[in-house]
């Protein structure tokens, strides 16, 4: 999100060496469904935070409000109401972004140093390099992106990387009543899973597990699930996610062609201004953007 | 039976009474905790009185992690509780004179709870020393052993007044001014319709609050959510803004009784100014008024202590220390009176040092020890805990003298010895009590003595059985709530008169307010959000934005029957009004089988109203009934009847 002191292990559309000397501590959230309230305190504490303020919507007769993530909302609470055992279960997950160790956003951006991934495993988006393409939401394989319609850029959980930069936990995790958001290193939050896993199962939940998918090279945001076999129960979450074939043929095939299309539009406006002249702007639009400027 | 009358599967509650009497073991112990969900019937403490009992029979009171326990819905009710929120009770729930008692001797003869076994603390015989040193606290010099410690000057009580019967009063015209302080009643008072026809007969309402309200426009249109006529109500009204807690010093009082000193975090904004000023000012004013002008028995008002640095602002380190109490001469030691305890001037540091002869002052008795010579002990913040039970003495200073586990003498058996050594809170060391918290007995009562842990009674034992002590008899009893979808109460079926609480006060107008079941088959129940604070949070941007807005929820079976389906606008209809809002359908809510007859329930949140960041919505308690507890008056907004179409 902003400038920071933690090192870079890569950036977007950069083929920069990244830096080498310093040991870091690959970190993580750990999110455990099954102590979660529901309160959306973790909400709060990420907009107040962030200095984000969403628009104050409607009910639509469901508890998740705001409706779905977006350029001002980073985290959102989803709630399920399932039956499992004969029993009800009111299933509550903190949607927002999976800090990805294989980051298909970051894959699939063009602009260079607009997305950027830590030494420590944090995902973060610096907006100020963001062409507002849309390809990072076509690469998440978690649909957590959003372009803001403000300003043209892309927004998600940065996992409070300014926070973290000084050795404090994401504002989520420090505002959640439960405990039921954790952070630490990684290896010390797979510990705390096993354990909160070792208690589900002897709660009665058999299928109680850890989800880091593997697709997606494991993540830094991590959920102890009751019921581990069954993720699409949570709101959708995706059993398997991957990267979209879509991003590989990007960096793969097409983006020797894309490059070239790129020199293609380049020559071709060159031609124009040989032929034609400069664009000339219309009195009216001056005048439009001399009014706009008055303002 | 429990089954036949809640709806509760009958596998399920035996499963949850086996849990409870598994507690009954000397290492194993349960608390108990509610709220609202208990007390917001016309049974309310009849409800905790049965759980108390309950924790009587299993050995589970002054154990550590047992008891019963208030779950306070504000950082500070505990602590406003403390400090004679309800009218019936002085500061520290001493009791206030009525009519009935002339003058201080027959108060105190009354008041004072006399020894019902030989040998037991009966600790409420203290009675007239924190009574009269709540006396030098407010009249100093002016409180004398001749005039019966100003005994005059106390406001004498004349019948109830609670919420319930200050709006009926006003409601019947008999009161002409409301000065309202951080209250929102029309938003939190049953029944919207009455208490808005109350204020409307006022000649004048002064709120005090850091919110622009919904009582302080009770007068003002706003739409189908407040459907009223201005030209209609002639009442005045005058806004006070506030400084909100934050904006302030002061301390907070929680449900474990622990007083917490807080610091001032920001200004407040604009003109805002913080209560104690507003009420010093007022005070003063009224003051010089009477010195002016004259006026009728004026020397309570003239003659009251008001010794602060600042008359104007009152700060809350003087007044913490006014309630703490010093002393007024030497306090001497009853045992040799040669021994000086506590220096005339200095603070007190325990209620014991409290003298019935003037010589004392103490603002509230069970407060005192939180200023003493060694200064503010509210504001202790060392958290270490050494016996590893939560016992953190050090922070904060806990009422009363700093003992964090009331009747902790029963934690260890006849002998002395605890219970449960594991969880030692206190036992006989041979010549004294000692462990992890403050005694709750009589420091050298050695155990043949027999002195019983429940010191506030005066036989020393807990009661089973209270002659004279609840509204209603002696043991619990069950009652349907006033609405409710039976014709009868089905443990005695027969009896009509004891279809609800007999004990309980309804006011002329408000039983033709009821509603049947014939009319309105469902019941509604009301209730918060996580996402919300009562009503003030709908007046923050972040709060708005998690929940914007009003809704309902019913079940899934209901909602088909209805044709509703989640996101439709309904209509919530009970005897005494409507409100709309957006159904949420949940299998979270459940017919219940009660007495043979499938019965559904609505439940309701209650945030919204027509003022705030919040889409503008009703105010929830248009729909609730006026009848309350029969001993607090707490209104039955848990269970009511109403009905339910798509609006």
């Amino acid at each position: 999100m902003a400038l920071q002191s933690l090192d870079i292990k890569q950036r977007s559309a950069t083929t920069t060496p990244s830096t080498q000397v310093r040991q870091t501590v690959e970190i993580a959230k750990l999110i455990d469904v099954s102590a979660c309230i529901g309160c959306k305190a973790c909400q709060v504490a990420c907009s107040e935070w962030n200095d984000i303020r969403d628009e104050v919507g409607n009910c639509h007769g469901v508890y998740d409000n705001p409706m779905d993530l977006s350029a001002k909302s980073w985290t959102v609470m989803r709630y399920t109401e399932v039956e499992q055992n004969n029993k009800l279960e009111w299933l509550i997950r903190k949607d927002g972004c999976m800090h990805c160790a294989d980051p298909g956003c970051l894959k699939a951006c063009p602009a260079p140093g607009a997305i950027i991934q830590y030494s420590n495993g944090i995902v973060d988006f610096h907006q100020e390099n963001c062409i507002g393409c849309g390809y990072c939401v076509t690469g998440c394989p978690f649909n957590v992106p959003r372009i803001s319609k403000e300003d043209s850029k892309a927004y998600k959980c940065s996992l409070c990387s300014d926070r973290v930069a000084v050795n404090q936990a994401p504002a989520c995790a420090k505002a959640c009543p439960t405990g039921a958001i954790q952070f630490g290193s990684k290896e010390d939050m797979k510990d705390y899973a096993a354990k909160r896993v070792t208690d589900l199962k002897e709660r009665g939940y058999d299928q109680a597990g850890l989800y880091d998918p593997q697709g997606v090279g494991g993540t830094h945001v991590m959920y102890v699930l009751h019921h581990a076999d069954k993720p699409d129960l949570y709101a959708g979450l995706p059993a398997n996610p991957s990267i979209s074939p879509l991003v590989s043929l990007w960096k793969g095939v097409a983006k020797p062609l894309a490059t070239l299309a790129l020199a293609g539009v380049a020559l071709g406006s060159l031609f124009h201004y040989v032929t034609k002249g400069p664009n000339e702007v219309s009195k009216e639009i001056e005048d439009e953007i001399e009014k706009e400027d008055a303002k | 039976m429990v089954a036949k009358v809640c709806g509760t599967p009958k596998e399920a509650f035996l499963k949850v009474c086996e849990y409870i009497a598994e507690t009954a073991a000397p290492n194993k112990t349960m608390t108990n905790l509610y709220a609202l969900g208990w007390t917001e019937h016309s049974v309310g403490s009849q409800n905790i009185r049965s759980m108390a009992i309950i924790q009587l029979l299993l050995g589970n009171m002054g154990m550590a992690g047992g008891g019963i326990n208030a779950l306070r819905g504000h950082a500070n009710v505990q602590g406003i509780t403390d400090f004679a929120l309800y009218a019936q009770n002085l500061p520290g729930y001493l009791a206030v004179p009525s009519d009935a008692e002339p003058d201080l001797k027959t108060f105190l003869e009354k008041k004072t709870p006399k020894m019902l076994r030989p040998g037991q603390m009966n600790f409420g015989q203290n009675l007239p020393k924190w009574y009269v040193s709540l006396h030098k606290a407010w009249w100093g010099n002016a409180a004398t052993k001749e005039n019966g410690f100003a005994y005059d000057f106390m406001p004498k009580l004349a019948g109830a007044s609670d919420v319930l019967s200050i709006f009926d009063q006003m409601y019947q015209g008999k009161v002409h001014g409301f000065l309202c302080q951080g209250f929102n009643p029309l938003a939190s008072v049953a029944n919207k319709k009455k208490v808005s026809d109350a204020l409307s007969k006022l000649k004048y309402m002064v709120v005090m609050d850091p919110l622009a309200t919904d009582t302080s426009e009770f007068w003002k249109p706003h739409g189908e959510f407040n459907d009223v006529d201005p030209s209609k109500i002639p009442t005045e009204v005058f806004r006070l803004p506030t400084t909100l807690f934050a904006e302030t010093s002061g301390s907070f009082t929680n449900s474990g009784r622990v007083i917490q000193w807080r610091w001032k975090a920001a200004n407040g904004p604009g003109e805002a100014k913080d209560d104690t000023e507003i009420m010093a000012t007022l005070f003063l004013k009224l003051k010089d008024m009477y010195a002016k002008d004259g006026g009728a028995y004026s020397e309570p008002i003239q003659k009251l202590t008001w010794a602060y640095r600042i008359p104007t602002k009152p700060s809350p380190e003087e007044l913490m220390m006014e309630y703490n109490g010093k002393a007024l001469a030497d306090v001497l030691d009853p045992k040799d009176p040669t021994k000086v305890l506590v220096k005339a001037g200095d603070q007190l540091p325990s209620f014991a040092m409290l003298r019935d002869d003037g010589s004392t002052t103490c603002g509230n008795w069970i407060y005192c020890g939180v200023w003493s010579q060694a200064g503010n002990n509210s504001a202790r913040r060392d958290n270490s805990d050494p016996s590893g039970l939560g016992q953190t003495l050090n922070w904060g200073f806990a009422w009363p003298v700093n003992r964090r586990i009331l009747y902790n003498r029963a934690s260890a058996d006849p002998s002395g010895k605890p219970w449960d050594p594991q969880r030692t809170v206190l036992k006989w060391l041979g010549d004294k009590w000692g462990g992890n918290d403050v005694p709750d007995m009589r420091p050298d009562a050695a155990p043949e003595q027999n002195v019983m842990p429940f010191i506030m009674t005066g036989e020393g034992v807990g009661r089973l059985f209270a002659v004279g002590l609840m509204a209603e008899g002696p043991f619990p009893e069950h009652y349907e709530p006033f609405e409710s979808p039976l014709d009868n109460n089905p443990m005695h079926p027969k009896n009509p008169k004891a279809r609800a609480n007999p004990a309980a006060r309804v006011y002329k107008g408000d039983m033709e307010a009821f509603g049947t079941a014939k009319d309105f088959p469902y019941v509604g129940t009301t209730y918060r959000l996580t996402e919300h604070f009562h009503y003030w949070t709908k007046q923050s941007k972040i709060n708005a934005i998690m929940q914007p807005e009003q809704f309902v929820e019913i079940g899934e079976e209901l909602a088909r029957e209805k044709g509703i389906t989640a996101g439709d606008k309904v209509k919530v209809r009970s005897n005494r009004g409507f409100i709309k809002g957006v159904a949420v359908v949940t299998k979270r809510i459940k017919a219940l089988d009660v007495d043979g007859k499938k019965v559904h329930t609505i439940g309701i949140p209650i945030h919204y109203g027509f003022k705030g960041a919040t889409k503008p919505g009703f105010i929830t308690n248009t729909l609730t009934p006026f009848v309350g507890d029969a001993n607090t008056q707490t209104p039955e907004y848990k269970a009511f009847l109403v009905n339910i179409e798509k609006a």
